[in-house]
């Protein structure tokens, strides 16, 4: 079944299956079915058309999800780059933001190790 | 940890102070201030402040989008210069 576009979450509970939308964890997807009055545990699969379009319904009115949230992300980090913040800086390097130790790990954020190559012959 | 909402943001008394007369008279200077910690309110915008990073003041100047974040955040007090690449050869 098609969800918001792109994703087809079937044969998982209802509360499960929404997550796969990008932007809906677990605790909005509960919030949702609540409000839609589905259970819990009922596949997506075994929807009715009415419980389905009405769990659309409240995705598309009170939810940002998919591209859309992408984009208000990658558009927040850009405006802590442009105003040139220490937030905005850790970004444009690649490292950690919220002050986390880089000596080592981290890797995360910097990806794969680079060895610096021959450091001990060279000094010898 | 966010700072309770019932107190208000936290800006530096003095500061206040200073931009107050300045608003007030109109006139746009620098203002150099330590106070790395104050956060930038609205009226802040358009002035420049001369932040200090514990060795010299860097010039901020305080555009829309910067409402809401310390003073501090645009002063950075390291300065990583990178690594030297002399002993690969």
């Amino acid at each position: 079944m098609r969800i918001a576009g792109i994703d087809i979450p079937d044969n998982k509970r209802g509360e499960v299956a929404l997550t796969y939308i990008f932007g809906i964890g677990t605790s909005s997807s509960k919030k949702i079915l609540k409000s839609a009055g589905i259970d819990f545990d009922k596949k997506i699969g075994n929807w009715t058309d009415d419980e389905s379009n009405l769990v659309r319904k409240l995705i598309s009115d009170e939810y940002t999800i998919e591209g859309d949230l992408k984009s208000e992300v990658q558009l927040s980090i850009k405006r802590l780059m442009d105003i040139g913040s220490y937030r905005g800086l850790r970004h444009r390097k690649g490292l950690p933001v919220r002050g986390q130790k880089t000596k080592n790990n981290s890797r995360t954020r910097k990806g794969k190790r680079k060895t610096v190559a021959n450091k001990k012959k060279l000094t010898k | 940890m966010t700072r309770s909402l019932k107190k208000g943001p936290y800006i530096d008394f003095r500061l206040r102070k200073k931009l107050d007369i300045m608003n007030e008279s109109g006139n746009k200077k620098v203002i150099k201030t330590w106070s790395r910690r104050s956060m930038i309110s609205p009226d802040f915008v358009g002035h420049t402040f001369a932040v200090h990073n514990g060795k010299k003041f860097i010039p901020v100047f305080i555009t829309e989008n910067m409402v809401g974040h310390k003073l501090g955040e645009f002063s950075p007090t390291r300065n990583f210069k990178s690594h030297s690449s002399k002993k690969i050869k």
